[in-house]
C-alpha cells in the first residue's frame, strides 16, 4: 500500500516524508550540511560465561537457531548480499519463521536480487512487513507499485552502516552466509564451494546485532583462516547441506561489452581521463563490473602502459580485469567491496594486495574519514541525468522502481566522477530535463560521457580548462539532450504519480534526498 | 472484401514494430497499441499511427501496432508496408521530417576508405552508426535483407536517410539487381542519398539503365547534385567488362570488386591468402584507374580476427585499392589505420607539397626537389597522401606552417 504522509519540501526542492515507517526523519538538507550529534548504537553486552567453552556453537537447524535467539513478531532480520542471485539462505530463512508463525518482520538485506521473489508470498501472507534495502528485478516492481505494507526505505552501501551506527535500524537477527566457517563462528568468503570472495557487507551485522547466526556449507576444523568476520561476535552456527550457487554468486569471468556504442563510450571516458591529467603516477581509481567500465578499465591501462604509468590503488567490485592490472603490476594494491567474478575470489586469497575490505572503510558517514573520497576518479552508471547533472539510479523514466543505490552515492565524493552513459535506450533519452527521482546531488556529478559528446558540469571549470585543447568532442549538455530528443522522438508522455509514497531514497548522512510514489494505473 | 490481415515486421523482433492492418470498407479507424513503454510513448505512438493512416488516406480498417522498442521513423515505414500490401495501388507515401542533419552533401573525389554495410531492415544498427565515422554508410536492400522484407526495408531506409544523422558519412544505397533495383531507386533517389552501390554488374549497359533512372527520378523530384555510382563486379564476366563498366557513367566514382560471388562464379574457393582473386583485383584497379576513378576492394567479413583484417587492408592498400568494406563499426579505426601513409611516405609527401607550393607561389611551371623534376601525378599522389593523414589524425590540420 502507497502511504498517504505529510510532506514537506527538502533543500533540493523535493517532496519528501517527516516519517517514514513509524520513524522520525530529516529531510535532505544539501551536500555535507547534516551532522547528527549523540552516541552510536550499540549491541548489548554479552558474556563468554554463556556461551560453551569449547567454543563449540553449532545448532542442528535454521529453525533451532532462530528460536535460540528469541525471534518475535516485528523483529528486523538481516542479511548480507555477497551471494547475489545465487543466495539459497534468505528464503529459508523466512519460510523457517514463517512455519514458525511469526509475523511482521523486517527484512533488512543489503540488498535483494531475482532469486528473492518467493518473498512476495511472506510479504502478502504478512510474515515481512517491509523490505528495507536495494531491491532489485521482482521485488524492486512489486514495491514500486505500492503493495509492500511499508515503504521502501533505499539507502546507499555506506548509507545502511550509517543507519545501523545512528540507531535508526536495529538489528535483532544478522544472518551471515559464509562459504566457510568454523565451530566458534569465525569466518571467511574465500574459500569454499559457495566462495564469494569476502563478506564485507556481513560486518556491520555482526558488530550490531543483537544475535548474530553464521550459517555455512563447509565446516572447517577450528581456527577458520583467514576470519573475515570473527567468531566472537556470532551466536550461534548452522550447517546446511548448500547455501548458495556457485555460478550466480560470481559469474565464471565477467564479460567486456560487444556494443560497439558502449567500447566507443569506454574509449572516449579513458581519452577524457587522459587529457584532464588525471592519470598520473600513484593515482587511484574505481570502476564497477558493467560491461562499459570494464572496458574503460582495459582502456586505461593502455594508456598506463604507454605512459609507464602506476596506479597505488583500485577501489573494487573486482574483476578478472582489475586482477590482471594488480598481477601485472599496474597497481599496488586492489581494495576491493566485492569480488565480481572467480579469478577476483582466486586473486583475494592468493594475492597479500588484494585486500578485503567493507563498507566502513569505503564509505561511511560515520566514519572518521572514508576511502571513496579520497579517489582520484570513479567511473559510475546512471539510469537518468538531468541538465542540471543531477542523477538517477533508482528509478526510470516511466517511473519504476528497479534497481538499488549500492556504493552509487557513495562514490561521487571522489575527486572527479564521470558518468558514461549512452545517450539513449530504445526510444528513451537519458538526459532529461528533471530526474524522475534525485539519487545524486548536481554538485558531485562532474562529468556525463555519451556516444554523441562529453558534458561537463559547468562547476568544474577546472576540467573544463584542462580539458579545453583535447580535441575530444566536448559538448554543452543541453545540445546533447536536443540532438537525442530530436532522434528519439521526445518530449515524451511523463508518468502520472499518485500522492501516495511507495519508498524514500536517502542520503548518505541519513536524511531523505527523494521520494518515490506509486504510478497512477492506466 | 474477406477480412484478412495484412502485416509487416516480425511479432518478436527487439527494437522494431510489428503491424498488422486489416482494411474495411466502412466503419472507424481503430488502431490498437501494444507496448511496455505506454506510460513515456502511448499517446505519440497514437498519433504517430493516426496520421500515418491519414497520409495514405485511409478512413476505415484496424490497425495493430506491437511496439517492441523501435523508432518512430520505423513504424511510419511499417505501417505503410503493411497497408500499400493490402492495398497497392496507394501512391501517397508516410515521409517523417526530412531534417537538415541530413541534407549535407558529398563530393566526387572524396575518401571511400570504410564503408559499413548495414542491413537495411534493421534500423537499430544505424542509429549511432555515423559515431563510428566510416567515410561511408551503405544502407543495404540487396543481401543482408530476406525476400519478404524487401518493400518495408525500402521504406525504412528512405525514412532513416531523412531522420538519421550519419555525421558526414557519405550516404550510400546498395539496390537490388533488376527491376526490383528500379524500384528501390525510386523510392530513395529523392531523399539525398549519395551515392548508389549496383550489385553484379555484368554490362556496362546494366549501369546506363540505372543511371538513366535515376536521371528521370531526379528531373521529376527537381534533384540538381549528382548521384554517385559504385558499380560492384562479382563475375568473371563482370571482371572482362570492367573496362567500359568503368567508363559507363560519369557519375561512377569507384567501382567495387565482391569476392564472394566472385570466386563462386569461377569455380574456387575463397581463400585468406587471395590468390584465386589476383586477377580479378588487379583487373579492378586497373578499370578503375583508366576510367579515373577509385577502386575499392571487398568486404572483409571476418569481424573478429582484427589482425587478419589489417593484413588485408594492406595487401588492398599495396595493390592499389582505396577502400574496403566492412561490416561493424569496429574494423573502422583498423581500416583507417592501415589505409593511412607510414611515416617515410609522410615524409616524402611532406618535400614534394612543399616544393609545389614553391613552385607555384614562384609562378614556376616546374615543381623540383634539388635536381629531381616533379611530375603532376606524383604531386597530386602526394597531396592526397597529406590529406589522408590529416584525417587519420598523423599531423595537424596547419602542418604547412610547422
Amino acid at each position: 500500500m502507497g502511504q498517504k504522509l505529510k510532506l514537506v519540501k527538502n533543500a533540493a526542492g523535493r517532496q519528501v516524508p517527516i516519517m517514514v515507517n513509524g520513524i522520525k526523519t530529516v529531510p535532505y538538507k544539501g551536500v555535507g550540511k547534516y551532522s547528527p550529534k549523540g552516541v552510536k548504537a550499540a549491541p548489548p553486552i554479552r558474556s563468554c560465561n554463556d556461551y560453551p567453552a569449547s567454543g563449540n556453537k553449532i545448532v542442528r537447524s535454521l529453525k533451532e537457531a532462530l528460536q535460540k535467539c528469541n525471534i518475535k513478531d516485528g523483529m528486523t532480520i538481516s542479511n548480507h548480499h555477497h551471494f547475489r542471485n545465487g543466495d539459497l539462505v534468505m528464503n529459508q530463512v523466512f519460510d523457517t519463521a514463517s512455519k514458525m508463525g511469526v509475523k511482521n518482520l523486517r527484512w533488512f538485506p543489503s540488498a535483494s536480487f531475482p532469486c528473492h521473489e518467493p518473498m512476495i508470498q511472506h510479504l502478502e501472507n504478512g510474515v515481512i512487513h517491509h523490505i528495507e534495502g536495494s531491491m532489485n528485478g521482482p521485488l524492486g516492481n512489486y514495491a514500486s507499485e505500492g503493495k509492500m505494507k511499508g515503504l521502501a526505505v533505499l539507502r546507499s552501501h555506506g548509507g545502511r552502516w550509517q543507519a545501523i551506527q545512528d540507531g535508526e535500524v536495529h538489528i535483532d537477527i544478522a544472518i551471515i552466509a559464509a562459504p566457510t566457517a568454523d565451530s566458534f563462528g569465525n569466518c571467511t568468503g574465500d574459500q569454499g564451494p559457495s566462495a564469494c570472495g569476502l563478506l564485507g557487507f556481513g560486518l556491520a551485522d555482526a558488530l550490531y546485532a543483537d544475535h548474530v547466526i553464521v550459517v555455512t556449507d563447509n565446516l572447517v576444523d577450528f581456527p577458520c583462516i583467514p576470519w573475515q568476520i570473527q567468531g566472537n561476535n556470532v551466536d550461534h552456527v548452522v550447517m546446511l547441506d548448500k547455501i548458495g550457487e556457485p555460478d550466480k554468486i560470481v559469474s565464471g569471468t565477467t564479460q567486456i561489452t560487444k556494443s560497439p556504442d558502449r567500447l566507443y563510450i569506454a574509449e572516449l571516458t579513458a581519452k577524457f581521463v587522459k587529457a584532464a591529467g588525471i592519470i598520473k603516477e600513484g593515482f587511484s581509481f574505481q570502476a564497477g563490473a558493467g560491461g562499459t567500465a570494464l572496458a574503460f578499465a582495459i582502456y586505461l591501462r593502455e594508456f598506463m602502459r604507454t605512459a609507464n604509468i602506476k596506479a597505488r590503488f583500485i577501489r573494487a567490485g573486482s574483476t578478472k580485469y582489475l586482477v590482471e592490472m594488480l598481477e601485472e603490476g599496474f597497481t599496488d594494491y586492489i581494495l576491493d567491496g566485492q569480488t565480481f567474478d572467480l579469478e577476483g575470489v582466486r586473486s583475494m586469497r592468493e594475492n597479500s594486495g588484494h585486500i578485503n575490505t567493507s563498507p566502513f572503510t569505503s564509505y561511511n558517514w560515520h566514519g572518521k574519514g572514508n576511502f571513496a573520497s579520497m579517489l582520484d576518479l570513479v567511473v559510475l552508471g546512471a539510469t537518468e541525468v538531468d541538465i542540471n547533472f543531477n542523477a538517477n539510479v533508482v528509478t526510470h523514466s516511466d517511473g519504476k522502481m528497479l534497481h538499488g543505490i549500492g556504493g552509487w552515492q557513495n562514490c561521487l565524493f571522489s575527486k572527479c566522477t564521470i558518468l558514461p552513459i549512452p545517450s539513449f535506450r530504445n526510444r528513451i533519452p537519458i538526459i532529461v530535463d528533471e530526474v524522475t527521482t534525485l539519487v545524486g546531488p548536481d554538485e558531485l556529478i562532474d562529468v556525463i560521457v555519451t556516444e554523441r559528446g562529453i558534458a561537463i558540469n559547468p562547476k568544474r571549470t577546472d576540467l573544463i580548462k584542462s580539458t579545453k585543447r583535447s580535441g575530444l568532442p566536448i559538448r554543452k549538455i543541453e545540445e546533447i539532450k536536443e540532438e537525442v530528443d530530436s532522434l528519439v522522438g521526445a518530449p515524451l508522455d511523463k508518468p502520472e504519480f499518485t500522492d501516495e509514497v511507495v519508498g524514500v531514497v536517502k542520503w548518505v548522512d541519513g536524511t531523505i534526498i527523494d521520494s518515490i510514489f506509486k504510478i497512477k494505473n492506466e | 472484401m474477406p477480412k484478412k490481415n495484412y502485416c509487416s515486421g516480425h511479432p518478436d523482433r527487439k527494437s522494431d514494430f510489428y503491424i498488422e492492418f486489416t482494411p474495411a470498407e466502412s466503419g472507424s479507424i481503430c488502431i490498437e497499441i501494444q507496448s511496455n513503454s505506454k506510460v513515456l510513448h502511448g499517446s505519440k505512438l497514437n498519433q504517430a499511427s493516426i496520421k500515418a493512416l491519414s497520409d495514405l488516406g485511409i478512413k476505415h480498417g484496424k490497425l495493430s501496432v506491437r511496439d517492441n522498442g523501435g523508432q518512430y521513423f520505423v513504424l511510419l515505414a511499417r505501417i505503410e508496408d503493411a497497408v500499400k500490401s493490402a492495398i497497392p495501388n496507394i501512391i501517397a507515401e508516410v515521409l517523417p521530417d526530412f531534417k537538415k542533419h541530413a541534407q549535407y552533401k558529398s563530393k566526387f573525389d572524396r575518401f571511400r576508405r570504410s564503408r559499413l554495410y548495414l542491413p537495411g531492415n534493421q534500423a537499430k544498427l544505424m542509429l549511432n552508426a555515423g559515431i563510428h565515422k566510416p567515410d561511408a554508410i551503405i544502407l543495404d536492400l540487396e543481401d543482408s535483407v530476406a525476400p519478404n522484407e524487401k518493400t518495408s526495408a525500402r521504406f525504412i531506409v528512405r525514412n532513416a536517410l531523412r531522420h538519421l544523422d550519419f555525421f558526414g558519412a557519405e550516404r550510400m544505397v546498395r539496390i537490388n539487381q533488376g527491376k526490383l533495383g528500379l524500384k528501390d531507386l525510386e523510392t530513395v533517389i529523392p531523399h539525398n542519398v549519395h551515392l548508389i552501390l549496383v550489385p553484379k554488374v555484368e554490362e556496362a549497359s546494366q549501369l546506363e539503365e540505372v543511371d538513366n533512372k535515376i536521371q528521370s527520378i531526379c528531373e521529376k523530384f527537381n534533384r540538381k547534385d549528382p548521384v554517385f555510382l559504385m558499380p560492384i563486379l562479382e563475375s568473371a564476366t563482370g571482371i572482362l567488362n570492367s573496362v567500359e563498366i568503368a567508363k559507363a557513367s560519369k557519375n561512377n566514382v569507384s567501382i567495387a570488386i565482391g569476392l564472394e560471388d566472385y570466386t563462386a562464379d569461377i569455380g574456387v574457393e575463397r581463400t585468406n591468402k587471395g590468390r584465386e582473386s589476383i586477377f580479378a583485383r588487379s583487373q579492378t584497379i586497373n578499370a578503375a584507374r583508366s576510367a579515373g576513378i577509385q577502386a575499392i576492394d571487398t568486404v572483409f567479413s571476418d569481424v573478429s580476427n582484427e589482425e587478419s583484417l589489417r593484413e588485408s587492408v594492406r595487401e588492398a592498400k599495396e595493390l592499389g585499392f582505396e577502400g574496403k568494406g566492412c561490416i561493424h563499426p569496429r574494423q573502422i579505426k583498423p581500416i583507417h589505420e592501415e589505409f593511412a601513409p607510414s611515416k617515410a611516405e609522410i615524409n616524402k609527401a611532406t618535400k614534394i607539397v612543399l616544393a609545389f607550393d614553391k613552385a607555384t607561389r614562384k609562378g614556376l611551371g616546374v615543381v623540383a626537389i634539388g635536381s629531381k623534376m616533379i611530375d603532376p601525378p606524383v604531386v597530386k599522389r602526394a597531396q592526397k597522401t597529406m590529406e589522408i593523414a590529416v584525417i587519420t589524425g598523423l599531423i595537424p590540420n596547419n602542418w604547412k606552417q610547422k
